[in-house]
């Protein structure tokens, strides 16, 4: 396998993942859930990296897995003992922790031998420094993330359409949306190296909003959404690999926003036209 | 209480009280249903009776008090009740079909992992057909009336096989043909001898279709069979001083109607 081959895999296995995790954190109304996490993540990566003094994978991912959780247990215990509303919540959150990351990795700057060098890569994403260990990361995310989807899709359904309905019939609601936020983590965490902290929720929104105007039935919006996340994961790191000034975060964000704006507007379901189209008939 | 034990009752809340934000919402609720009946939960707006279901199926936390069902705590009776929550408590934009949402009420059957198979679609059909749904399984759920979300809701709860039905407005805002068809609903389960338990706002139709009544306010004003229960006393204890209600209902009081 060429080193472009590796990474068009590893970026599409990627997408593939946030695809489908990413349509049930939209029906849940968490979409904004994975920005807030990707954000978090920066405290216990820049954390990681002034502990471990040189970049880790495992110690880096670790640190971001456990900020990511702090996180989300801070955002559920404002929820418990304040009346702030959800969305006051989120941006809090957000913004105190990626403040806090931002502040260790200053100090980072100071360490000698530090000077980001590893740490830019999570920032902003870096696929083409994807290694053949990595795939074998992202492929395990991909089957955890399927395998998890497929068993409980029923239970996901319920939940996601009717939370109420959902509990009195007995389904654990609570157990369920933290099996979704661990599902949310394990995208987040595992695609920091590939899109980086500020464009990988970008990868459980988009292909899911972008399928959406494609098809009204949920298994369809699925696949459909994990089609949708590999596509731009290999068109982006195409296009990136092509230009080399560009680097592959963007390019991937920015192949999946062209797919979105698209979709809008032709999406047989709910683009904009079609929807013109039956207003006028 | 007859010599019966208590436990042996349909449904038994017992002092139960509940609160959001240390603000009582239901207040020592004492309601006892010994056998199988069609009930109207009825009283203004505010008054806890979404609560009181909900206090029911253990969807909010009792601050006092204990509920059975069946004799048992509701943990333990949940296959044997369905919940019809109100039409406008979900997204009907969700990617779903008629049948995806009817097939729901036979998950909690199914339990982890199962889906619905041919059994289960063909008992989703009748429901689909028993509230004059068929022909419409393979729409959008957004693509409904508002009468005919409405309907969809009450065949997921009759797909649950259940032998108490606790339903949250199933009237509001519903046409004249979805209010046929519920009231034909409920007068048939009532044959099979199940416990239909209905919050209700439309004061006029309770003396005509449901055999008991709860009239609630915080607290529960009165309960029992309604030919006792409903009366204008009754009434104006628990709508307080809102007299256009009040002339409105007692003028439609059996045996009161003005000429």
């Amino acid at each position: 396998m060429t080193h472009t081959q590796l990474v068009v895999l590893g970026t599409a296995l990627l997408g593939l993942a946030a695809g489908v995790v990413g349509v049930l954190a939209m029906l849940r109304r968490q979409a904004l859930l994975g920005d807030v996490l990707a954000h978090a993540t920066l405290p216990g990566l820049a954390l990681a990296f002034l502990l471990v003094g040189s970049k880790q994978i495992e110690a880096l991912l670790a640190g971001a897995v456990l900020s990511c959780m702090a996180a989300a247990v801070t955002v559920w215990a404002l929820d418990r003992w304040t009346r702030l509303k959800a969305d006051v919540r989120l941006g809090l959150v957000l913004s105190v922790f990626f403040g806090a990351g931002m502040a260790v990795l200053g100090r980072v700057q100071d360490v000698p031998g530090g000077g980001q060098a590893g740490l830019e890569a999570y920032l902003f994403g870096k696929p083409s420094a994807m290694l053949q260990r990595d795939l074998v990361w992202l492929s395990t995310l991909a089957s955890v993330c399927l395998l998890v989807v497929t068993l409980c899709y029923k239970e996901f359904q319920v939940v996601a359409f009717d939370a109420a309905f959902a509990r009195a019939q007995g389904w654990p609601v609570r157990f369920l949306d933290g099996l979704l936020l661990a599902l949310i983590i394990l995208v987040v965490v595992v695609g920091l190296p590939v899109v980086g902290v500020v464009m990988v929720s970008a990868m459980l929104i988009l292909p899911a909003a972008t399928a959406r105007f494609w098809t009204n039935r949920l298994p369809v919006l699925l696949l459909l959404s994990a089609w949708m996340g590999a596509a731009m994961g290999v068109a982006g790191t195409l296009i990136s690999a092509q230009a080399l000034e560009l680097p592959a975060g963007p390019t991937i964000i920015l192949s999946g926003s062209a797919l979105f704006v698209l979709s809008m507007l032709l999406g047989t379901k709910r683009g904009l036209l079609t929807r013109r189209n039956k207003a006028s008939r | 209480m007859t010599g019966k034990s208590a436990w042996s009752s349909v449904l038994d809340v017992h002092d139960a009280t509940v609160a959001y934000d240390r603000q009582p919402v239901l207040w020592d609720v004492d309601w006892t249903l010994s056998e199988p009946a069609l009930v109207a939960i009825v009283g203004p707006n505010g008054a806890g009776k979404s609560t009181l279901l909900k206090a029911i199926l253990g969807l909010v936390p009792l601050v006092t008090g204990e509920v059975r069902i069946f004799g048992e705590p509701i943990a333990e009776a949940r296959h044997r009740v369905a919940y019809v929550p109100q039409r406008e408590s979900v997204d009907w934009d969700f990617p779903a079909t008629v049948l995806d949402v009817v097939l729901m009420g036979t998950y909690g059957r199914l339990g982890w992992f199962r889906r619905p198979g041919r059994t289960e679609r063909q008992l989703a059909l009748r429901c689909l057909e028993e509230l004059g749904l068929q022909g419409l399984e393979h729409r959008q759920i957004g693509e409904l009336s508002g009468g005919q979300q409405q309907r969809l809701f009450l065949a997921r709860a009759l797909a649950q096989q259940a032998d108490m039905y606790l339903m949250d407005e199933p009237l509001a805002g519903v046409d004249a043909a979805t209010e046929r068809v519920v009231w034909n609903l409920l007068q048939q389960l009532r044959r099979q001898n199940r416990t239909i338990v209905v919050v209700h706002h439309d004061l006029r139709t309770v003396p005509e279709w449901f055999e008991q009544v709860v009239l609630l306010n915080t607290r529960i004003i009165a309960s029992g069979p309604t030919q006792q229960v409903f009366t204008p006393e009754n009434l104006q204890r628990t709508y307080g001083g809102r007299l256009v209600i009040l002339e409105e209902a007692g003028r439609l009081l059996p045996g009161q109607r003005q000429p």
